[in-house]
Formats: C-alpha cells, structure tokens, sequence
C-alpha cells in the first residue's frame, strides 16, 4: 500500500464544506479550540467572518449551533467525536433534535484510531448515542473523497445531522463520482459466498480484505455503510441473502448500540442468519504506536479477511 | 402601554396561568408567577412583533427557564398566535401547549427549552446568528436564578461577551427559591451583579415587579456589550399562599386554593 495516496475523512468533509461555502453563504462553521485538529482550520482560513470560535465549551458550541439555525443559517459544529456526542448529548437532544433543527455536527478522530491520546479521547460510543436520537441522521464515510461529497449531502438534507469523521489517514477507495445518497447502502465489491457490511475506515481496510478474499477463491459481497441512521436495512437484506444469509459487520466502535445491532435487529425474522461482528470489544482504548494499537484491537483488514473466510466456510 | 395597563394585564395573565396549572393538575405556579412581569413588559411595551411567528423581522424571546411557561401561553393566546381555547388544554395529548415550551408545536414560541441553562446558550447563538446576517433583531431571554447553577450558562456568559452582543438581553429572575430551598441552601450564588460585570456584561438590578423599573432598564445598556437585567421577584407573586414559598415551585393549586387565588389575583 506504500504508493497509495493516504487522507482522512476529517480533512475531506472540510475540504468539501469550504467549496460548499464558497456557493452557500448561509454556511457556519463552528469549532471548539480544536480546529487544527478536526481539520476546520482551512475553513477559518478561508471565511475567517462565518468561522465562529465557541472555545473549549462543547455544551456551548452545540447550543451556539442551534441559536444560529434559529436564525436562519446552517452552522456546522465541530470537535472530536467523544466531546461534541459525549459532552454534547444532552444539548444536543433537547436543543436540536427535539425542535427539530437544521444544525450539523461533525465528531472526528471516532473510534481508537487516534492511537497516541488514549482511551480518554477514542470515541467508541458515538454510533449508539447519535442513532438512539429521534430525528437525527447519522453519516459515517468510509474515505477522503466520500466525507468531501457527503458534506454536500449532509448541508443539502434539512434536520439535524450527525457525521463521525477519522483522524487516521487512509486510502482512497471511493471515487469524488460516485452517486450516493443518505440512507441508501454502497455496494464496494460484488460477491456472494458472505457478505461484509461495514462502516468508517472499517469498510475501506475491507475493500483490501475482500480483494485478497477474491484471490482465494472467496468472492465477498462488500456493502458500505455511509449512512448508519436511516439504515438501508432492504439493501443489506438483499445482499445477505445473496449470501447465503452469511454476514460479518465491521466497525471501530464498541460491540454494544452500534452498526452490529443496528444490522442483527433489521436481519430478525430472516430465516438462516450466520452473524459476526469486528468491533471494540467492549473495552475502552488506550494509547500506543497506530500499528500496534490497531492490531490489538482488531481493526485490520487482516482480521477482517480472518473472520470473513471463517465465515464463509460455514 | 402605561404602567396601569400593564399591571392589569400582568393581573389577567397571572390569574389564567394559575387557572391552566389547575386544570392541567400539575405545573410550576411560583415560576411562572415571579417572571410574568418581565414577560408582559416584553411583549406589550418592547418586542417587535409580527402576526406571522415566522416573520424574519420579530425580535425573539428565549424562556430559558422554561417550567415558567403558563403565563407565556396565556400572552401567545392574547396576542393570537394561538387560539384562546387551548389554554385549557395545557399539557394535554395532541395539544400544543407542552409542559415545556416546545417550538415545534406551538406557534410564536422562538425556541425549545425545559432543560435548564439550554435556552440561554440557544438566545446567544440567535443574538449571534443576527449578527452574523447583519440583521437589527434582538433576542431577550430569561433565566432562573437557580438555573445559573448549570455551567452551561457560564460558557454562553462569556461567548456572549467575546461576541460583542449587545442585541441580546438576560434578565435573572432572581427569586431566591429552588426546588430543595433557597438558593443560597442549595448552591450560594454569591455576588450576582459582580459576577455578570465580570464576565462582561452591562448590568442592572431592579425590582422584576416594577413596570417603570423593567422599562428603564429596557433601555439602558451598553454598545458593545450584553446586558445583564438582574431582577429582584417574588416566587409565586401575587397569590398570597404561594409567595416566597418553597413548596408551590412544582405543584397545581386544589379546588379551595385556586378559589383563594382567584380572589387574590382580583379577578372581576
């Protein structure tokens, strides 16, 4: 993978907002004393006069958020995904949600893969918190170019939004053409021996899983989930059954309120499931080398290939 | 209007919010009943206000806390955003009055609130939202002064100040009394007026029960800056066995207690 280009889906949702901004100018993008981290900084940069500093307040940056759609614009508001979900969880609830407003929030380095800070920042609950929300709609792209047209997306659709981003650079596996949209599944690879559902960075370490599955002999079904709230339960039914009702999920999150049970309570009722799950383990992360740090937890496309082929073989 | 009229409207609005609690069998009377006057001078003497609640141009009001919404429906319903007759069906299934103010069911109500120190954050992100578009509105909002308690309302105190909002105005209606005593048993708020200055508000205190007080202070504050009316009130103002009582911040008067209400509130 040496010569593959490498970006995060933190700094493609960005991109994306800025030349959204550039055509929208009801466009505010606020951020909580992290903007060099989630990646807003370019925002700042370029429309400094709509970039509104909340400071190291994320109860106040959610509240900020849902007084300036009040007003008639559309902010979005940014820090990682443990403050704005966590910190912000119940501002978020009765703020936006319960009226219903037009607010955007964008939760980055989700998951444990922003290795060195430690369990403390390694948002692993976000997925559950964000889709136990009414009215919310909850976006998780799997790649650079996919977080730069869901930004799009996410500022046309009207109603609270939820988008996890990652601090981890990875390939590209998706393309800026692609035509997606919010609430429909993306179908990454073609296969019918078992079916991979994922979602995040999840799904792109399983495009390079399922490639080396097809080498094997083993012909994956890969189904990316870019929208995890409203979940396209009928194209993920369609796929399972395809395959033989064999389905492994995959996400960097813990096991409990995510994309697992999201998948496991749409699939009850169907006859001859064969279920399996990559996720945290139930366990808070910690802080180590990336490499280290998500082989321990699992989150390789190794471990994704492992499961998929045991799965298969079923 | 002058002084006289607004007494007599605070006088019916106090006396149909006691009414709906009654009816409904459960609500917040000394709440409600020590803000009214802040309320009243608000939208009969200060707001811009439209007939369409969703014309751009009205000035907004943010009660923050927002238990103390009787007396704001019963002027939502006088000004006839909503229709009179769903005063009594104050907390009721399918009906608009929600026990907290809930702007998605009902008309004229500028936003959402219930859980304490919300509200203020909100009306600081309006103030600044107009701002932003360069439009005249201002935003009034009223807090509790037990509400304060929530570190919430600190973080929007000092974005408040940081954003220069000078088109948004808090009034603290500071009524002394909680759900568990009196603020300064529960958690001492200490040196109020001091506290806002610093954090960089124009400040005044008045008497929340005086028109001319409320008005004046109206139009004090300082450009650049947003303005801190701390207001002085009575829990539970205007019926005898409810002021400055602990006991009436969360329950409905009986049949015998609405009677002596009603007498207190002079209702002809």
């Amino acid at each position: 993978m040496a010569d593959i280009v490498k970006k995060a889906t933190r700094h493609g949702v960005n991109e994306g907002l800025v030349e959204l901004a550039a055509v929208h100018e009801d466009i505010i993008c606020l951020d909580a004393d992290l903007g060099n981290a989630t990646g807003t900084s370019v925002f700042h940069k370029a429309y400094p006069e709509r970039y509104i500093e909340a400071g190291i307040a994320e109860q106040d940056l959610i509240g900020l958020a849902a007084g300036i759609a009040r007003a008639g614009l559309v902010p979005f508001a940014n820090s990682f995904a443990v403050f704005a979900a966590g910190r912000g969880f119940e501002i978020i609830r009765n703020a936006v949600c319960y009226p219903n407003l037009n607010v955007k929030i964008v939760g980055s380095h989700c998951g444990i893969t922003p290795a060195g800070d430690g369990g403390t920042h390694q948002c692993i609950e976000d997925i559950a918190i964000m889709r136990s929300l009414p009215n919310m709609t909850v976006l998780s792209p799997c790649d650079f170019n996919q977080a730069k047209l869901m930004a799009r997306l996410m500022y046309e659709h009207v109603g609270p939004c939820f988008m996890r981003t990652s601090r981890e650079a990875m390939p590209i596996v998706t393309s800026l053409e692609d035509k997606i949209e919010i609430g429909k599944a993306q179908i990454l690879r073609r296969g019918s021996d078992v079916c991979i559902v994922a979602t995040g960075v999840m799904a792109t370490l399983a495009v390079f899983a399922v490639d080396e599955l097809a080498a094997e002999g083993i012909n994956a079904e890969l189904v990316n989930i870019h929208t995890i709230k409203p979940l396209d339960m009928d194209a993920i039914k369609a796929s399972v059954r395809k395959c033989g009702g064999r389905v492994l999920v995959c996400e960097e999150a813990n096991m409990y309120g995510g994309l697992g049970e999201a998948v496991a309570y749409g699939l009850v009722g169907t006859d001859g499931i064969k279920f399996d799950h990559v996720a945290v383990m139930d366990r808070f992360g910690q802080s180590g080398l990336s490499g280290e740090l998500l082989e321990e937890y699992g989150i390789t496309s190794a471990n994704i290939k492992a499961h998929a082929a045991a799965l298969a073989k079923k | 209007m002058d002084k006289k009229q607004l007494e007599e409207k605070a006088r019916q609005i106090r006396l149909e919010a006691v009414e709906m609690i009654a009816k409904a069998g459960s609500g917040h009377p000394g709440g409600s009943l020590s803000a009214t006057d802040i309320m009243v001078a608000l939208y009969y003497s200060k707001m811009a206000l439209y007939m369409d609640p969703n014309d751009e141009r009205r000035d907004r009001f943010v009660l923050s806390k927002g238990h103390s919404n009787p007396p704001l429906y019963a002027i939502l319903a006088d000004k006839g955003y909503i229709p009179k007759e769903e005063l009594q069906y104050l907390r009721r299934l399918h009906h608009p009055l929600q026990g907290h103010p809930d702007s998605a069911k009902c008309p004229g109500i500028d936003c959402s609130t219930g859980s304490l120190g919300q509200g203020i954050s909100v009306a600081t992100g309006m103030a600044l939202g107009f701002k932003l578009r360069k439009m005249p509105n201002k935003v009034y909002a009223i807090v509790g002064d037990g509400e304060i308690q929530e570190g919430i309302c600190w973080e929007s105190f000092m974005a408040a100040a940081h954003y220069k909002l000078d088109n948004l105005t808090v009034f603290i209606d500071r009524n002394g009394l909680q759900i568990d005593g009196t603020t300064d048993e529960v958690m001492s708020l200490g040196d109020l007026n001091a506290k806002m200055k610093a954090f960089g508000f124009a400040v005044d205190e008045i008497d929340g029960h005086d028109f001319d007080q409320i008005l004046a202070a109206l139009e004090r504050g300082e450009a650049g800056k947003p303005h801190c009316i701390i207001a002085d009130t009575v829990k539970g103002k205007g019926v005898s066995f409810m002021e400055n009582a602990v006991g009436w911040h969360g329950k409905a008067p009986n049949a015998e207690q609405l009677e002596q209400a009603r007498r207190d509130l002079g209702g002809k």
